[in-house]
């Protein structure tokens, strides 16, 4: 019997399992997909949102403006890449000034510290390659940029490192309560918990609808973007949005953390959850929107266009708490933007929840700090040729667009939750992230993937599931 | 009579090129091409067409990780036989040292021409 | 400090011939660095014959071809490194490479020859709409995966893009077994050569759909489909012509992008037109010392023409060493292209560097029939030579005399253009 079981694997799921196993509790995140983050947290603007824009007194502002404020202390703790870089909203034209305006007071109102509006020359100086149109912007200097997929792994590992199983390859397809604890029904067995912590993101108001009578209802909305080679890593310097819409943030141009441009999301609703492919409309959609805000968005150097989908409740609003009707179910549903900023947040919360309802004592041998993959770049030139002497492997380069070695490979591949699949590989590493898409790189990751794992390459997927890489040998079917 | 069309490829112009074919199969005339390969291209590939085949085959004991090792037919087999030679590689495996020239099948798919390597595996 | 007077980056074709080039010429402080475990740069997974026509008089195949300049630099023992990556040159030409024996360790040479080839237009870069399934590959990685690990990389094919590449994979994976549904073309015509229509389409009866390209790609894990629409001029998609192709895997040709992430960084001026740096008539680039040739330079059809090429390449860096690595005076001369051509290489020339008959290569941008190609020394027509077919698929070349440029002694402009008549 688990004290807890988190249904999702994602930024949400696993910052309540990181929080989580802060305490002596038998704690368990199932999930469907072969890794974590393969849902809507490996698909997103990768945003810390500054939190101006969700609705005065929501939960969504409540839990942004929390989640901003702990991420540096997350980001160190846990060695993620993140930058405060800023973010823009952007007038473009007198007649919106009252927006923006309204934009400024709902940040204030949402305690959103440092934020001003500044005027076209402030602006010009700030963003050279601003749009000439624009009048005005809300600066709001505490939004940062993250690596969701580091923040997302940091936070599993870390959970997996102080007594947090998972399991994986494991969706479940049904849930009832037995008196006063779970049932969770899985392809591979049941599995019995006192506490459901529901984290499934679009999926999560199937598994709220299976237990409570008050239904909510998620709706897929598809988010395209681009992402521009490192070349233009200097366009944009702040993250730089429209003015918001009916649908959402709008799109924006930002740099990432790790020094490409991205520019999205559009807002599509769709009516199937596993609906990420993108779409021509999409992609010209979001092209055309982008080069509203800039001048000469230079879309030409996009090395990769792709797509997530927002947990969006009828509502707009996060759904966190016990289900009143189904005790002992705890909903993170709805999670949308700002979805990701608002994890570390939300993992209190649930995690002051559950602590209080189950008793919890605290695990005295949690550890909070994690290391990520070593990033040789980071070293001296003494540290860096002490490790090739000590760890060859280093010295053999794989991916030749972002610098990645074999040592890296070796060290994403071998850690907690370690790394069974390219996309596990490149979410880890970054190998793959480059301009040539892993057209070099994918033969020799397939080669040390086969060989540090024990199986013949004709098991190596691209993703888990069935997405093979290869189909058999030559000749074979002759 | 018949008037069968190709597209000469002995240079990069591709003359379009017309041969009007007798009922037993003899060439009768070739049209269309601006030099006489065109002509000597056309009547081969109507009544001989040939054609040089390149695969691979797993090679073993390699030092080097290698597991394949490319071969070619030495000169150019019917255009027919294709396939057959393809067939004819099924399951072979070749041990080092490899030379260019080395013969992985003798008289492949019966054709009298040998498949040979076309690399240097140690 | 290790020191070379010639550095070579990538030991592929061109890096070979221009290996041998300059230690014929004198100079034998020469290292080559490759980032693969063997020599011979691509032509190692060009299994097919076609190589070696011009240079050799005989039709090789691609790892033939490579062991004829492997064995003339193992003669010449010019040395060279395997497994290991150049990750910056400095503008100084002080190399930084890694590999596993050595670690990190750097080299200051007295000439440069950039030779690192090209690399493959991935879908990203198309932005292709739909999933991003496993099963989409480039051309080039899935002849690697055949050709040099021996698996196949799907069973039910669709190709997008009828260069060379991709022609010559249709052949490939049809004789180990797969079916290769369509090759589709985004140009109304083929940019691959005519003997691989024939010899890897016709042969099997693939059928090629020119103005085409593939709108959506169907299977969340693993490829399930294409859609694939008719292009109208402005190659957009048209609407309603859309049709759908069930298959396992979609194969990428669909351009080649010169690498020249190395030369960037040490600040080489590139030429937005090739992707590649702009050179001099000595194949020198905007700094002095620092030669470029092959693929890195501008996309070669054939290898032939990538060895002539480095072989200049090579003798050049020879001579700025014998010369004591004194750049001297220049007068630059720009070649400017009109009505055709896209570009030349080289970009510029100095008269007095040219020794015997220079060599000018460039691509034209469209079929162009019955036309002329020709070269105006300033006013005068000095080349004008018919040419019954140029294609942007077959690099052209013409030979600029000594005469001419002796013929004109106070030369200020170079034009190459096409001309009706």
């Amino acid at each position: 019997m688990y004290d807890i079981v988190i249904i999702g694997a994602g930024v949400t799921g696993c910052s309540v399992a990181r929080e989580l196993s802060r305490y002596n509790a038998k704690i368990c995140v199932v999930e469907k997909e072969e890794d974590v983050c393969c849902g809507t947290s490996k698909a997103n603007s990768a945003i810390v949102h500054a939190g101006f824009d969700a609705a005065a007194g929501s939960l969504m502002a409540k839990l942004n403006l929390i989640g901003n404020l702990m991420m540096n202390d997350l980001a160190e703790e846990l060695d993620i890449p993140y930058r405060q870089n800023g973010s823009l909203v952007v007038c473009l034209s007198e007649e919106d000034r009252p927006n923006l305006v309204k934009l400024y007071e709902n940040g204030l109102k949402n305690g959103v510290e440092q934020l001003r509006i500044i005027e076209k020359e402030e602006l010009q100086a700030l963003e050279p390659n601003i749009s000439p149109d624009a009048v005005a912007a809300l600066y709001a200097p505490t939004g940062g940029i993250i690596c969701p997929f580091t923040l997302t792994i940091a936070l599993a590992e870390n959970a997996n490192t102080n007594g947090v199983e998972f399991k994986f390859d494991t969706k479940v397809t049904g849930l009832h309560s037995v008196k006063d604890y779970w049932v969770i029904e899985t392809p591979n067995g049941s599995i019995e918990t006192k506490c459901v912590v529901n984290a499934a993101g679009v999926y999560s108001d199937v598994f709220h609808n299976m237990v409570s009578a008050k239904k909510i209802h998620i709706t897929p909305r598809r988010g395209d973007y681009c992402l521009l080679d490192k070349n233009t890593g200097n366009f944009a310097k702040q993250t730089i949005f429209p003015l918001p819409g009916k649908f959402g943030k709008g799109v924006l141009v930002s740099p990432t953390i790790h020094g490409n441009t991205i520019v999205g999301p559009t807002a599509i609703d769709v009516d199937n959850k596993g609906g990420t492919n993108t779409a021509a409309e999409g992609l010209n959609d979001l092209i055309e929107k982008a080069g509203s805000t800039v001048k000469d968005l230079p879309i030409r150097q996009v090395i990769t266009s792709f797509a997530g989908l927002r947990a969006h409740e009828d509502h707009h609003e996060f759904i966190i708490g016990e289900v009143e009707d189904a005790p002992g179910f705890i909903d993170c549903a709805g999670i949308e933007s700002p979805g990701l900023t608002s994890a570390p947040a939300i993992g209190k919360m649930v995690g002051d929840l559950l602590k209080d309802k189950l008793s919890l004592s605290p695990n005295p041998n949690f550890n909070g700090t994690r290391k990520g993959v070593l990033d040789p770049k980071t070293l001296s030139k003494e540290e860096y040729a002490k490790l090739l002497k000590e760890k060859p492997a280093y010295g053999n380069i794989i991916c030749r667009c972002e610098g990645i070695s074999e040592g890296e490979l070796l060290d994403a591949i071998h850690r907690p939750l370690g790394a069974k699949n390219l996309d596990g590989i490149k979410r880890r590493t970054r190998a793959g992230t480059g301009r040539c898409q892993a057209g070099f790189c994918t033969p020799r990751q397939m080669e040390i993937l086969s060989r540090e794992l024990g199986v013949d390459q004709s098991e190596l997927t691209k993703c888990g599931g069935k997405s093979k890489l290869i189909v058999g040998t030559t000749k074979d079917r002759i | 009579m018949d008037k069968k069309n190709l597209i000469c490829i002995g240079c990069p112009l591709g003359c379009p090129l017309q041969v009007t074919v007798s009922d037993t199969g003899e060439i009768i005339k070739v049209e269309g091409n601006t030099c006489p390969r065109g002509d000597a291209y056309a009547r081969k590939e109507l009544t001989n067409p040939t054609r040089i085949v390149t695969s691979t085959v797993r090679v073993l004991g390699s030092k080097n990780g290698y597991v394949t090792v490319s071969c070619k037919t030495k000169t150019d087999v019917p255009k027919g036989k294709i396939f057959e030679v393809i067939k004819d590689l099924r399951g072979i495996s070749v041990s080092v040292p490899i030379h260019i020239g080395d013969v992985i099948k003798a008289n492949v798919a019966g054709t009298g021409i040998d498949m040979v390597a076309t690399k240097e595996i140690s | 400090m290790i020191n070379y007077d010639i550095v070579i980056i990538g030991g592929g074709p061109a890096g070979l011939a221009a290996a041998v080039s300059a230690y014929d010429s004198g100079v034998h402080s020469i290292l080559i660095l490759e980032r693969d475990k063997e020599l011979g740069g691509i032509l190692g997974q060009c299994i097919h014959n076609g190589f070696g026509l011009h240079t050799f008089k005989e039709e090789l195949t691609g790892p033939e071809y490579a062991q004829r300049y492997i064995d003339q630099v193992l003669e010449r023992k010019i040395e060279y490194k395997l497994r290991s990556m150049v990750l910056e040159i400095s503008p100084e030409k002080v190399i930084t490479a890694i590999n596993r024996e050595d670690g990190l360790f750097e080299i200051q040479a007295g000439a440069i020859v950039l030779t690192m080839g090209c690399r493959e237009r991935s879908r990203g870069a198309l932005n292709i709409p739909g999933f991003r399934p496993a099963g989409v590959y480039t051309a080039g990685t899935a002849q690697r995966l055949v050709n040099l690990e021996g698996y196949m990389p799907g069973r039910e094919v669709v190709i997008l893009g009828s260069g060379d590449i991709g022609l010559i994979m249709a052949r490939r994976m049809t004789l180990e077994g797969a079916k290769v549904k369509v090759v589709a073309e985004l140009l109304p015509y083929s940019g691959g050569l005519k003997r691989n229509i024939v010899q890897c389409l016709n042969d099997f009866d693939i059928p090629l759909k020119l103005s085409h390209t593939v709108v959506d790609i169907e299977g969340n894990e693993r490829v399930e489909g294409v859609t694939i629409a008719e292009v109208d001029e402005k190659l957009k998609p048209i609407p309603g012509t859309e049709e759908h192709y069930t298959c396992d895997t979609l194969l990428l040709s669909c351009g080649l992008i010169p690498e020249n992430e190395l030369s960037r960084g040490m600040g080489v001026r590139i030429n937005p037109v090739t992707s590649g740096p702009y050179v001099n008539e000595s194949l020198e680039t905007s700094i002095p010392g620092v030669f470029a040739a092959g693929n890195v330079l501008h996309v070669h059809d054939l290898v032939d023409f990538v060895s002539e090429e480095a072989a200049a390449a090579g003798k050049n860096a020879a001579a700025f060493v014998k010369s004591g690595m004194a750049e001297g005076e220049r007068h630059e001369i720009s070649l400017s292209v009109e009505d055709g051509p896209r570009y030349t290489v080289p970009s510029t020339i100095d008269p007095a560097k040219v020794e015997g008959n220079l060599t000018v290569r460039f691509r034209v941008g469209k079929v162009i029939r019955n036309h002329f190609v020709c070269v105006y020394f300033d006013q005068d027509r000095v080349i004008h030579i018919k040419r019954p077919i140029m294609a942007p698929g077959e690099m052209e070349e013409v030979l600029l005399k000594k005469k001419f440029f002796d013929d004109h002694p106070k030369l200020a402009k170079i034009t190459v253009r096409v001309e009706e008549a």
